[in-house]
């Protein structure tokens, strides 16, 4: 009985020092990000306006309205979405790698937190830099549309979170795989950003001919940014520029945070890319 | 330990076996270590050791002998590729977790965040080890000022001079007060003034009962802090056993005689191997069953005066060469 009850105090003890440990590895994360900001939070921003200005405003103004809005404004979820994706991803593969190539990730492999401690830990600084940014650009669009109604605050927000979450992980096991510099660009730049393009940001799948309308169902950006399009616009837009079910969305949401989840903390187990 | 490991370990040690007495006082128990990198590389071959309690124990060898590895084992920076290992009793299989609580590691590279002052670098690593935020503070302010860096608190790590940033390493290291200490060449490269300094704090630290655990390969420095010591070479143990012991293993040490006037050019010592680097300054081997007075006596007898003299190398480094030599040769030979 006595050694059931010591036990239970060490494992809660342990909790607690996991959640320290935790507690610890956010702070130095949300610190980084905001050291650093003319290059985490100013540079995404300034993007960002500029694709407001070019295709919201100028080209928008020659492409008229999709599905019953304004073309700048069936961009701006999508443009949103595009920084969730962007800001999550390069948030934990640029400071987890840096922590690699620095070696000071030496100071967390050798601590008794738990793997998924460290890996929650960077997975809410990206969070947090993505849903900073996602806010920003979202309160800068507010400049460029009339008025910026949001039909739904919690599904927007639940799969803006989502998202972040998704791709902060996916940033996580960029970086475990990354031996130099330039393995931290290469997803972004030949995997990401192609899928984000042709993810449904400027345009409606619906909008596709046969068959890379069916090939398109196959990016799952295209859920993630039709889920939070839904969240802003689903009582102006019309049902049929609305790619997905927002069901199916959250679902495949989900199964892939809870797939690459279980992926990084194996890897973390294995020490791959980490331990010789 | 495992079953059947004991038979393994009989297989494994022909030659060693000195301080395989594991009893309830051990901090660190090691055995039949293996450790094969990808490429094919047996850093680790079958390494068995004790560690006893408050000991200040000196693991030397050459570059590449396994030491930083076997380090890197313990510490889970590495994976082994076979053996078991505990630390105050807890298998680091079964409960990673524990053993990482009570180590403190000091590695040989600088490894922290070069954009970080020291205030943040070491508050962190205690959050890493469950020390609340309030308590942090304290603790890092303790070690801080007891490395004399508290007045650096806030300037830039990478600003910090060679010496700072190591003091900088063992406070980090000492953070969550562990009681096992580990240091891998923590003074590779620094100079003579702040190696001692180094020394009298870990003597000072190992004084306060924390078990502290040195690779190095500056025997100077394990002959003046170890109580025992290790000799690894190519991946295995060579010699275990505590510092006097081994110093006993000396045959021939080498002396260096300071003379008062030139040496004559038919200098004879019979029996004793000598040469003369200048005119006034002459080294004799002399075997431990010798006596130095009949060396004095030769001397004298041929009109030579001493005025001062000193023992040559290193004793410990002597005997780390036979050691490492008599290894490759049994190498070699099998």
């Amino acid at each position: 009985m006595k050694a059931a009850s010591e036990k239970s105090v060490n494992q809660n003890s342990r909790l607690l020092a996991n959640l320290i440990g935790l507690q610890t590895i956010v702070i130095k994360e949300v610190t980084r990000l905001l050291r650093i900001w003319p290059q985490t939070i100013v540079p995404p921003v300034v993007t960002t306006t500029l694709y407001y200005i070019i295709f919201g405003k100028v080209i928008g103004a020659r492409v008229g309205e999709m599905g019953g809005v304004s073309y700048m404004e069936f961009i701006v979820p999508g443009l949103v979405m595009m920084s969730v994706i962007n800001n999550s991803y390069s948030n934990v593969v640029s400071s987890f790698f840096s922590s690699k190539f620095q070696r000071n990730v030496e100071e967390l492999l050798i601590s008794p937190l738990h793997n998924s401690v460290i890996l929650l830990g960077f997975m809410t600084g990206g969070i947090v830099r993505a849903m900073m940014i996602g806010g920003i650009v979202l309160l800068v669009s507010m400049f460029f549309v009339e008025t910026l109604s949001i039909y739904s605050i919690s599904v927007t927000f639940t799969v803006a979170l989502l998202t972040a979450s998704l791709f902060s992980i996916g940033g996580f096991i960029n970086a475990l795989l990354a031996r130099k510099f330039d393995d931290v660009a290469i997803i972004p730049t030949f995997v990401l950003t192609p899928l984000i393009y042709l993810g449904g940001v400027f345009y409606s799948i619906a909008l596709l001919p046969q068959p890379w309308q069916t090939i398109s169902r196959f990016n799952p950006i295209v859920y993630m940014v039709s889920a939070f399009r839904y969240g802003i616009l689903k009582d102006q837009l019309s049902p049929a520029m609305i790619d997905t079910d927002i069901g199916v969305a959250f679902g495949i949401i989900v199964v892939f945070i809870i797939a690459l989840f279980s992926l990084a903390l194996w890897m973390l187990h294995r020490g791959i890319g980490l331990r010789a | 330990m495992q079953p059947g490991a004991n038979t393994t370990v009989a297989k494994k040690r022909k030659t060693n076996i000195i301080g395989l007495m594991a009893n309830s006082s051990s901090t660190l128990e090691i055995r039949n270590l293996c450790k094969t990198y990808r490429d094919g590389t047996e850093a680790l071959r079958g390494i068995d050791l004790d560690v006893e309690e408050g000991e200040f124990f000196g693991f030397l060898g050459p570059n590449g002998a396994g030491k930083s590895t076997m380090i890197g084992i313990i510490t889970s920076l590495v994976n082994k590729s076979a053996g078991t290992v505990q630390c105050f009793g807890i298998d680091l299989d079964r409960d990673p977790a524990g053993v990482k609580r009570q180590i403190g590691l000091v590695p040989q590279e600088f490894n922290f965040n070069q954009f970080e002052h020291p205030l943040q670098i070491v508050m962190q690593q205690a959050g890493y080890y469950g020390i609340p935020r309030a308590q942090a503070r304290q603790q890092t302010e303790k070690y801080l000022r007891e490395m004399g860096l508290w007045e650096k608190r806030f300037t830039n790590s990478r600003m910090l001079s060679g010496g700072m940033k190591r003091r900088l390493m063992i406070a980090r290291a000492l953070v969550h007060e562990p009681k096992l200490l580990i240091l891998d060449e923590p003074t590779a490269g620094v100079d003579i003034e702040l190696r001692r300094a180094t020394w009298a704090l870990l003597g000072e630290i190992n004084g306060q009962g924390t078990t502290v655990i040195l690779t190095t390969h500056y025997l100077e420095e394990a002959e003046e802090l170890c109580r025992r010591i290790a000799i690894i070479d190519h991946g295995q143990i060579v010699e275990n056993t505590d510092k006097k012991s081994l110093l006993a293993k000396l045959h021939v040490e080498t002396f260096v005689f300071d003379l008062q006037n030139s040496a004559p050019d038919d200098l004879r010592l019979d029996g004793y191997h000598h040469r003369l680097t200048d005119a006034t300054t002459l080294e004799v081997d002399i075997s431990r069953e010798s006596s130095l007075n009949d060396v004095f006596s030769l001397l004298s007898s041929q009109n030579v005066q001493v005025g001062s003299m000193r023992n040559k190398a290193n004793r410990l480094e002597e005997l780390f060469v036979n050691l490492v030599e008599a290894n490759e040769h049994l190498r070699n030979g099998s």
